[in-house]
Parts: C-alpha cells; structure tokens; sequence
C-alpha cells in the first residue's frame, strides 16, 4: 500500500495538469466522440503477466464507452509473448513489461508506429507475511544464510533484479532463479524463501499473504504498441489510446503502477 | 489413415525441431559451460533417480500385482494411487512436494535439513513423476509371467528370496528393464516438478529442460539447440539399451 498514494497522487497531478502523455493525448478526443458506435469487431491484446488485474478492469472500462469491441486477452512473461508475435500469432497490441523485449518487436518491424511507455513499474522485497525470514533490506540477499529467489536473468523481472543488486553492490546469495515473478511469489508464500524479489504491483496484488519492503530501484518502462498485422487497427488504436487516457492511467495507478 | 495423422503429429514436431536446428553454431553452443553443466546434471539426477525407482518400485509393483486377490475397493485404490502422477500435471506434483517436504511442509519442518533447492529435491521429484512407468510395466510383466515356474521352485525346496531372484526377475526382466529405461527418459526430460519443488540455480538444480525452457525466452537458437540434445539423447538411450538389454522387444 506504500506506493498507492503517491501513484495515485501523482497520476492526479498528471491530469490537473493537462499533459499526460502528451505523445498519444492529439488522438483520442476524436476517436472517442466519432467513432464510438462504430468500433466494432476484437482485439486481441498480448500483454505482460503483471498487467492481468489492472488490464481486465481497463478492458471492462473500455468496454463502457465502446461495448460493440471485444478485448481478449493473452497474459504471459513478456519475453515468451514477444516470441510468439514474431512467430506471427494474431495479435492487435501488445503491451510488454520492459522496453528490451518490446525491441524484440520493434526490431522485426511488426509494430504499428513507434511503441509508447504507457506505465512504470519499481521492484520491491517480497517477504512472507510476518517476515519470519527477519529480512530487513538488499544487504541480506548476500546472506548466505538466507534463502532467496530472484527471477532467471532471462525474464525481466530477473534482469532488473540483476542490475539493481548490481547497481547496490551486492553479490547475492540466490538459491533458485525462478521462471516468472508469480513463481517467486508462491515461493515466498509457501515459506520456503526467505525473500524474493519482484515488482510492487505484484506485492499489492498478492494481498494480505506478502508484505513488501521498498528498495532505492530505477522504474521500469512499460511500452504499449498496435501491431502492424493488426486486422482492426482502429479498435487496436482505441484500446492503447484508453489505456494512455486519464481514466486507464488511473486503473493502472490503483494497482501500483507509476506513471512513465 | 488416422494411423498416419498420428504418426505425423508425434513425428513431425521433431521434424521441424530438427529442420530448425541452428546447425552452424550448434558446436559452440553445446560446448558452453553452461550446457555442459546441465546436461551432466540431468544425466545424474535421470541415472540416480531410475536407480530409486527399481529399488522401490519393483516391491511395489510385487504388492500391486498381488493385489489381484484383494477385495475390489483397496485393490482400486491402490492401483489409483500408483497412477495418479501419470495423470497429474507435474507442477501440481510439485507443490504437492513442497507442502509434504517443503521447509514448512508436513514432514519437512521436522527435517534437521532443507530439501527444496537442493539436487536431492531434484531426484525426488523425477522419482515420484517416473515411478509409475516402472511400477506398471514390471506389474503387467508379472502378471503376464507363469507362476508356476514359481511354484515349481518353491515345491523344490526353494526360499521365497531365491525364487523371487532366480525365478521372479529373470521372468520379468524385460519388463523392469522397459520400465527403467522409461523412468530414466521421463526424468530426463522433467520440467514441472523440478522447477517447482527443487527450483532453478545453475549446477544445483537447473536441469537441461529448465534451461532450455528459460533460454527460450531470450535465446531461441540455443533452446532449440538444447532440445535437440534432450531429443537425441531421449532416442539414443531408448534405441541402444532397449537393443542391448532385451533383444527380443524390440524383435
């Protein structure tokens, strides 16, 4: 919850201000007042595991002002869906949790336009409820003493996990790389860690079971792009302009995301 | 017709696997250490864990085959239980082994010792994925065997040990060395479980499907590499010792 107010504050100053995202903000105005009951037809929308929650109830919001569009969804590690868009699976967005496996995209020139940063996110200590590992900061990851999950450094999770110990000067101690940042978590929720580390909005989503402690880390981007093989580029358009929007900003600010 | 279709669908993504293959490179991404030592873990794990499970398992398949004199319900039962991580997906099975041997598992906290993150936890979650092929195919070898070569023994004056080893086992030889030979294979290429009891840290626990699986996310070329390793050494060892060990199976 220690996130959840500045975000929130700071996405409200965004908007009094009138610039959010000024990259995208030209667009929807129209979009929205002319095109609303024409839009029509799905959209498929690829999108980064850590986006399930705030993802849905943008969707739902979406599907308010434009109820003929149906938004489907396909939640998976970044890297493993950025692979697949290139392996050519039918997708009309797609919403990455780093910029590295957003290139990965950009660079087999399937996006629609250049991809906009749409949110960030920070990592955060998970530990279990109660601390019962006694876990008190990044200095007790190179504890030998203590268990700890990170992410594999193939994941991003992992590799902003990497460079923030890096960054901190801290050789870890790490007894297993975990696939994704949800393995970590079940990991730490079962005991069986010490600690992990994964991002604030994952701790937020896990609920009462993990508490998270805050560490000094750099935000990560998370770019949103239409796709270039897009067969309903107007409906893909519209979902990325409302998540960019006030009202999508503001989902993403409640479930602990900052704003890019 | 259907037979081809089905042929085709087991066939052809080991067809394209091997199309695929990053075959200029292939040299120097096997020879990364990294490779190097998941594969040496994966063959020492596969091999201890097949080793347990004929240590245990060819017992139970003895009680299970047995057990054709039981009442219904137990006999069900215990054949149900015996099956059940056939059908299992792996994953649960590892959660599973995580809240019996876990750190705070129901067995676990009282253990003077840690399992998870270490390679014994990656022999036991091989060894309670692959024990079912053992058990099952040594079971059918039993109860497709004469028991009267047994009784014979026995009527000569014969202990049960000295029937069970000089009449029982070379009966059903074939059928352990299949089932072992598939314990070996299944362990090999274990991914569920593992990655969820035992974890992932290289030269501990992260066995070749682990690192393949993990590679695919940033280098496909070297996971295609390692699944090509996992590929032919599954189809070697299946080819080579089945030749060796039981010539008439394959025949």
């Amino acid at each position: 919850m220690k996130l959840k107010v500045p975000a929130l504050a700071l996405v409200a100053a965004l908007a009094l201000a009138g610039c959010s995202t000024p990259a995208a903000e030209p667009s929807p105005t129209p979009t929205e007042s002319v095109a609303a009951d024409t839009l029509s037809g799905t959209v498929t929308v690829f999108a980064a595991a850590s986006l399930t929650g705030s993802f849905q109830e943008i969707a739902d919001a979406f599907n308010e002002e434009h109820p003929d569009v149906e938004i489907v969804f396909n939640f998976g590690g970044s890297s493993g869906l950025a692979t697949q868009i290139v392996e050519a699976a039918p997708a009309d967005v797609f919403a990455a949790a780093s910029p590295a496996t957003m290139k990965t995209v950009t660079d087999a020139a399937l996006t629609d336009g250049d991809p906009v940063d749409f949110a960030t996110n920070v990592l955060e200590i998970a530990v279990a409820k109660g601390n019962p590992g006694g876990i008190t900061g990044l200095p007790d990851f190179a504890n030998p003493d203590k268990t700890i999950a990170l992410c594999a450094v193939e994941v991003p999770c992992g590799s902003a996990a990497a460079k923030l110990l890096e960054t901190a000067g801290i050789t870890p101690s790490v007894d297993t790389y975990e696939q994704d940042v949800k393995a970590v978590l079940t990991k730490v929720e079962l005991g069986e860690v010490d600690a992990g580390l994964v991002y604030v909005t994952d701790v937020l989503d896990a609920g009462d079971a993990i508490e998270g402690i805050e560490v000094d880390s750099a935000p990560v981007n998370y770019p949103i792009a239409t796709l270039a093989a897009s067969t309903n580029k107007e409906a893909a358009q519209a979902f990325v302009d409302f998540v960019l929007s006030d009202k999508g900003q503001s989902i993403l600010g409640a479930a602990g995301f900052g704003a890019p | 017709m259907p037979a081809g279709l089905a042929l085709g669908l087991l066939l052809l993504p080991l067809v394209a696997l091997i199309i695929r293959a990053p075959w200029a490179t292939l040299p120097s991404l096997l020879a990364e250490p990294t490779v190097v030592q998941a594969l040496g873990l994966s063959l020492a794990t596969a091999s201890i864990s097949m080793v347990v499970c004929l240590v245990l398992g060819i017992p139970l398949a003895l009680v299970l085959a047995r057990s054709a004199l039981w009442p219904a319900i137990p006999r069900r039962l215990l054949r149900a239980l015996i099956t059940v991580p056939l059908v299992l997906p792996p994953v649960v099975g590892g959660v599973a082994l995580l809240l019996l041997l876990g750190r705070r598992g129901l067995i676990g906290q009282w253990l003077p010792f840690t399992i998870p993150f270490t390679p014994l936890a990656v022999v036991i979650a091989q060894v309670f994925v692959s024990m079912p092929f053992l058990v099952i195919a040594v079971e059918g070898a039993l109860r497709a065997s004469d028991r009267r070569f047994e009784v014979a023994a026995a009527t000569l004056g014969a202990s049960r040990f000295t029937v069970f080893r000089r009449i029982t086992l070379p009966l059903v030889a074939p059928g352990i060395a299949s089932g072992a030979l598939l314990c070996f294979t299944r362990s090999l290429g274990e991914f569920g479980a593992t990655i969820t009891f035992a974890g992932s840290f290289p030269g501990t626990t992260q066995t070749l499907p682990i690192s393949t699986y993990l590679l695919l996310q940033t280098d496909p070329n070297a996971a295609i590499a390692l699944s090509l390793v996992l590929m032919v050494v599954s189809v070697v060892v299946l080819l080579s010792l089945r030749d060796r060990w039981v010539p008439g199976v394959l025949a």
